[in-house]
């Protein structure tokens, strides 16, 4: 009987069958890799806004407080989106006849609000509130990054649950003192540059957010990562 | 001729292989059935039936998909139904091949050479259906790899305290041993079939399945060190998974459920169900294809006392369950003991009674246990009598609450049905492939049952 195989054969079956061990750990790590992507995250991804909102400008440049617009982020669990007339304060006065903000103005004189492309978004089934965490210390930029430089808004973190319970599992690594909350430009102690609290120098970030944890009677571990904390 | 060959066709009993049989001829009497061997219209009769029912059952899948489990008689206070049920019923079945396989071959039973090959195939598909339940009953099966632990973006692994959990991992393990064990017992017999196939397309595939065995006294050392070293791994297995299973249940405070008899109780019912199915595919198929030969007496025999032994210690789990009934002093216990023989669903409990106790006992009787018409209605009988055994746990467990007013009753609706029958389909269609395309019949295995393979001093 002839052979069936050319005797390159046994090279190949060798070779696939080694390389599928790589072949499919390849696979699962491109798998991982992607599922923590931008393409899947849209961390980083600017979307298309009704007018380019610079949120460096507004706060770098003119210095405007969160606060101003956000109203809410300290008492609610929606940190809130401005009306149309909190732009018109100064917009009635300043850069009136800017093409670029005819839609504001559009919006002012119509009463129809302003449909801004929504950007940090968490799923309906997570019941996310700002004010506990600004109460407790957690900073704007922690989460939403440097704000204060970006010409137009995107996500800064992934917004994945392993992000959430990150911080959730260790608290400690991200606290600051409640009145720095809002700084864009707070830094985190170091010897060099330490923080003070209530007359306390701090010159390490888990020293000053154990601290913290105490000060502003955090709830421990085991209650911030149970699942009815987020999921309810 | 060799003293033990001599002691199997002692015509006290039934001998392991019927004698005049050369290597020659066993061999080209199994592989004829996959290479020459003509598909009758009764097998695409019967395929046919089976794969309508598959069909059916990916029907009765789909609309679930699309609608939600709400289509099924599952509520609360039963909020497990026909999936638990033919889970757990498919996932026994499967524990024959498995036990017959791996520990017969450790205690050298030669016997099993006969039946070995099939009993495996028949884990496997019966382990397929299984799988199925699990997989469909989560609510969003889309999502249902979130059973395995792998590192997600949730940053949570899966609950490892749950037995749901345990689950996952037995079955998973268990599904993987007996397809490699199947594989690695078919290899040797892919060859042959590579072999004696006129047909270049066959020659092709069955060479790729053989990995290029060529039978050299080397590949027959290594062959025999791996498949006894897979032998060993699988035992426990035999074992362990239903004891996993049972855990779904005994590690819950339901009365009913929450006894420590159950890992035994259940490994013995899946072992009891198992030789069940054997037989009822064995008793055909011999019949069908002239292989009585082959599958002889005494196999159908042993078969019967395996069930009469396993179901004697399933009986003694029922009366040690009725026992701890009254003997725990707990009225909740008690209760469910009552419930069984008087509550709404004791016709079903007396039905299992009567399957799995009462009539298989006509298996003492030596005339009947070695009639095929007779053990096939038993085995029948057995596999009915057990499938009711875990509704009863499951569903009259579940159906009274502590508290009654979320007492309830659950009945199961047309989708449960045509789910449960496709999975019957779809073990069957699976089952005609299989007795064409490989040979059902371990044909090396066969062969050292042989007078010429012992080997004779010089």
């Amino acid at each position: 009987m002839p052979q069936i195989f050319h005797r390159s054969t046994n090279t190949l079956s060798r070779a696939t069958i080694f390389g599928a061990v790589f072949v499919i750990a390849a696979l699962g790590w491109v798998a991982m890799e992607v599922q923590r992507s931008p393409y899947v995250t849209y961390a980083g991804v600017r979307k298309p806004q009704p007018v380019p909102f610079s949120h460096q400008h507004h706060v770098t440049g003119l210095g405007i407080d969160c606060r101003y617009c956000h109203t809410s982020v300290e008492t609610s669990s929606f940190a809130g989106i401005p009306p149309t007339k909190t732009c018109m304060n100064c917009h009635s006065q300043i850069w009136t006849n800017a093409q670029l903000l005819e839609p504001v103005r559009a919006s002012y004189r119509s009463g129809e609000s302003l449909q801004w492309t929504r950007v940090n978004q968490l799923p309906d089934f997570v019941f996310f509130n700002h004010s506990i965490h600004i109460n407790k210390g957690v900073g704007c930029n922690t989460c939403h990054g440097p704000v204060d430089q970006m010409p137009l808004m995107y996500q800064q973190q992934s917004l994945q649950m392993e992000w959430c319970l990150d911080c959730h599992r260790a608290p400690q690594k991200n606290l600051r003192p409640r009145e720095q909350v809002f700084n864009m430009r707070y830094q985190q102690p170091t010897s060099a540059s330490p923080v003070v609290v209530d007359g306390q120098a701090f010159s390490d970030q888990v020293e000053l957010g154990s601290m913290l944890l105490r000060k502003y009677n955090v709830r421990g571990v085991k209650d911030i990562t149970s699942c009815s904390t987020c999921h309810r | 001729m060799d003293e033990q060959y001599k002691m199997t066709v002692d015509a006290e009993r039934a001998p392991v292989i019927e004698p005049g049989y050369t290597f020659g001829t066993v061999t080209e009497k199994i592989s004829a059935i996959v290479l020459t061997r003509p598909a009758s219209n009764g097998w695409f009769v019967g395929f046919g039936i089976a794969f309508m029912l598959t069909m059916m059952m990916l029907y009765a899948i789909g609309y679930l998909f699309l609608k939600g489990i709400g289509i099924w008689g599952v509520t609360i206070p039963i909020g497990w139904g026909f999936a638990i049920v033919n889970f757990v019923w498919w996932i026994g079945i499967g524990h024959a091949g498995t036990l017959i396989s791996a520990i017969l071959l450790l205690l050298r039973q030669s016997w099993r050479n006969s039946i070995n090959r099939f009993a495996e195939a028949m884990t496997l598909f019966a382990v397929a259906c299984a799988g199925i339940f699990p997989a469909i009953h989560v609510g969003r099966p889309w999502l249902a790899y979130w059973l395995f632990p792998y590192p997600s973006t949730m940053g949570v692994w899966p609950q490892f305290r749950s037995p749901l959990m345990w689950d996952v991992f037995a079955v998973s393990t268990y599904a993987t041993i007996s397809a490699l064990f199947w594989f690695m017992g078919l290899i040797p017999d892919f060859a042959t079939l590579r072999d004696r196939s006129d047909k270049p397309a066959l020659r092709m595939i069955y060479g790729m399945l053989s990995m290029g065995w060529r039978g050299s006294a080397r590949h027959w050392h290594r062959y025999e060190t791996a498949y006894l070293l897979l032998a060993g791994l699988a035992t426990p297995l035999v074992l362990s998974v239903h004891t996993v299973v049972s855990f779904d249940f005994a590690v819950g405070i339901v009365p009913g459920w929450h006894t420590t008899i159950f890992p035994p109780y259940f490994v013995a019912g899946a072992i009891y169900s198992g030789f069940a199915m054997v037989l009822m595919l064995a008793i055909p198929i011999r019949k069908i294809y002239g292989l009585e030969d082959f599958i002889t007496e005494l196999h159908l025999q042993n078969a019967a006392k395996v069930m009469l032994a396993t179901g004697l210690i399933v009986a003694y789990g029922y009366g040690i369950e009725a026992f701890m009934g009254w003997y725990s002093g707990d009225r909740y216990d008690a209760f469910t003991l009552w419930n069984r023989l008087h509550g709404p669903y004791a016709v079903l409990y007396g039905a299992l009674l009567i399957c799995n106790i009462f009539i298989p006992q006509v298996l003492w009787i030596r005339r009947l246990r070695t009639s095929p018409v007779a053990l096939f209605f038993a085995s029948g009988v057995i596999l009915v009598g057990m499938w009711l055994e875990r509704f009863i746990i499951v569903v009259v467990s579940l159906h009274r609450d502590f508290l009654t007013s979320s007492w309830g009753m659950y009945y199961p609706t047309r989708w449960d049905w045509m789910t449960y029958i496709g999975t019957i389909g779809m073990f069957l269609a699976a089952i005609f492939l299989f007795v064409r395309l490989l040979p059902m019949i371990s044909i090396f295995e066969m062969r050292t049952l042989l007078p010429e393979a012992e080997v004779k001093a010089e």
